[in-house]
């Protein structure tokens, strides 16, 4: 399952209302390590389908979320379980970091 | 030999040279060892490392303009291009032996001093380290791992790991990462439009941040503690502009003591979402219009960095007192077969700019061709 891009308007659908835990990968196109962390979430979304749905942010696009959040680096992760945020991580901490995150986070 | 269980298919079962790193230097390393036909493999955590948080290079020869991702992007595809390939993850340990008589099996010559041993496990391991490179009866490999487990196995290794974000170390800075402190201005400048902002530092990095987060915020505090801005005349010139138009206010000759949260100058909490306490300001060790408080809504600092060494610290390379590694000028260290190149050698004290990193990394490649093969590298003549 390749990461999804959302906008603020399915938002609620896609991260709060759904069933399974959500990551969401706040990025702005400008953003070296955003570019970075793209094909490593990519990779992870396969391989932790169909347990973690991975979605992405355009902070610039939807920047009403940004805000709500508090997204105020980038790139910043946040997971979502039940439409509440558990965890997040800010910058880039390599396909080894996402890793251990989502790990921890579909215990 | 037979293959060691870990080695990937069609790859070389120990490859001539790793280079931990993916930066200015490690990426160049590698596409001067791919031209001396060395097999090489770079391991790097983030593609141009640094570099790659520059939001524009007006200094590299042949490129007037440059986004720092956009270059980097074109040394990693020259990179891959050349045959060599970067494995995007971080490196956890390095270690060197030798294989057991007539076996695939790897013993460990060296067994790197525990981080937690303090100064005396490190000096320790410093005699052992210059007492494996004469005491070896037969060339030692290094054994490369990553974080996650994997290895990988190469006859010579080039480190080139940069350096790590110095930090202020005072109270509320850790705590207020990605909720108002940040370390990169190109990567959060955006995030600050109409706000008020501070920058810390007086170096390239923070004169250029400042004239970055000045396209977006309110007001910029760019506060540092010396008397006078270390930047390039360039950069000195360009925020003049800014200062003339108080879009920038430089105060010098003060220290930032402490982070402060919305909800310790406001005096109530800032935010009823329950996401926590987000920056508000920070306090001075001295007085600025007569208080000790600015109020802010984001900090940036931009103090430089911290050698990144702890690769090989355990190896018992020499440092020198900054913690840099020393090297000789043809990049190698106390370890025989170990390179080092770019910010986190000595001689990056001079200047610590991607393109005497890339100088550096070209020479330990040489360098290593030389180890490797007992001979020069390939000389090239000019056309």
């Amino acid at each position: 399952m390749a990461v999804i891009n959302l906008n603020q308007s399915d938002f609620e659908a896609e991260v709060l209302k759904a069933e399974m835990p959500v990551l969401v990968d706040f990025y702005a196109q400008w953003c070296g390590p955003c570019k970075m962390a793209a094909p490593v979430l990519d990779k992870l979304s396969e391989e932790f389908a169909p347990k973690v749905k991975i979605v992405k942010i355009d902070v610039d696009q939807s920047r009403d979320l940004a805000q709500k959040y508090q997204i105020m680096s980038i790139p910043t992760i946040v997971a979502f379980k039940n439409g509440q945020e558990v965890a997040r991580k800010v910058g880039f901490p390599g396909e080894a970091g996402y890793k251990a995150m989502l790990e921890e986070y579909i215990k | 030999m037979n293959m060691p269980p870990n080695t990937p298919l069609n790859k070389p079962s120990i490859y001539d040279l790793i280079i931990v790193g993916a930066g200015p230097a490690g990426l160049t390393a590698s596409i001067y060892a791919s031209r001396y036909k060395l097999t090489n493999l770079v391991i790097g955590k983030q593609l141009g490392g640094e570099l790659v948080l520059a939001h524009k290079i007006e200094n590299f020869p042949g490129f007037e303009s440059v986004p720092g991702p956009e270059l980097v992007q074109k040394m990693g595809n020259q990179v891959e291009k050349l045959g060599a390939k970067i494995i995007y993850e971080e490196v956890g340990k390095i270690e060197m032996g030798v294989f057991k008589d007539s076996t695939t099996e790897f013993e460990s010559v060296f067994q790197p001093a525990s981080p937690a041993g303090g100064s005396r496990a490190q000096d320790s391991s410093q005699e052992c380290g210059k007492n494996l490179s004469n005491s070896l009866s037969r060339p030692h490999i290094f054994k490369v791992y990553l974080v996650g487990g994997e290895w990988y196995l190469a006859r010579a290794v080039i480190v080139a790991t940069g350096s790590e974000r110095r930090r202020l170390g005072v109270p509320g800075e850790e705590e207020l990462i990605g909720r108002g402190v940040s370390y990169c201005t190109t990567c959060d400048a955006p995030f600050y439009r109409e706000k008020l902002v501070g920058v810390v530092g007086g170096s390239d990095a923070a004169v250029t941040g400042a004239i970055h987060a000045a396209e977006f915020a309110k007001r910029i505090y760019l506060i540092y503690r010396g008397e006078q801005l270390r930047a390039e005349p360039i950069w000195i010139e360009e925020l003049k502009k800014l200062i003339e138009k108080e879009k920038v206010i430089v105060i010098y000759k003060i220290n930032v003591k402490e982070v402060l949260k919305k909800s310790q100058i406001t005096n109530h909490k800032s935010q009823a979402n329950g996401l926590g306490d987000v920056v508000g300001g920070i306090r001075l060790d001295n007085l600025f219009n007569g208080g000790d408080v600015l109020e802010l809504d984001g900090l940036f600092i931009e103090i430089g960095g911290v050698p990144g060494t702890s690769l090989v610290k355990p190896l018992g390379v020499d440092l020198i007192d900054s913690g840099h590694v020393r090297v000789t000028d043809f990049m190698a260290t106390n370890v025989v077969g170990l390179f080092c190149a770019g910010d986190m050698v000595d001689h990056s004290l001079v200047m610590q700019q991607a393109i005497t990193a890339m100088a550096q990394g070209a020479i330990a490649a040489s360098s290593a061709y030389k180890y490797l093969k007992g001979n020069q590298a390939p000389r090239i003549l000019g056309v």
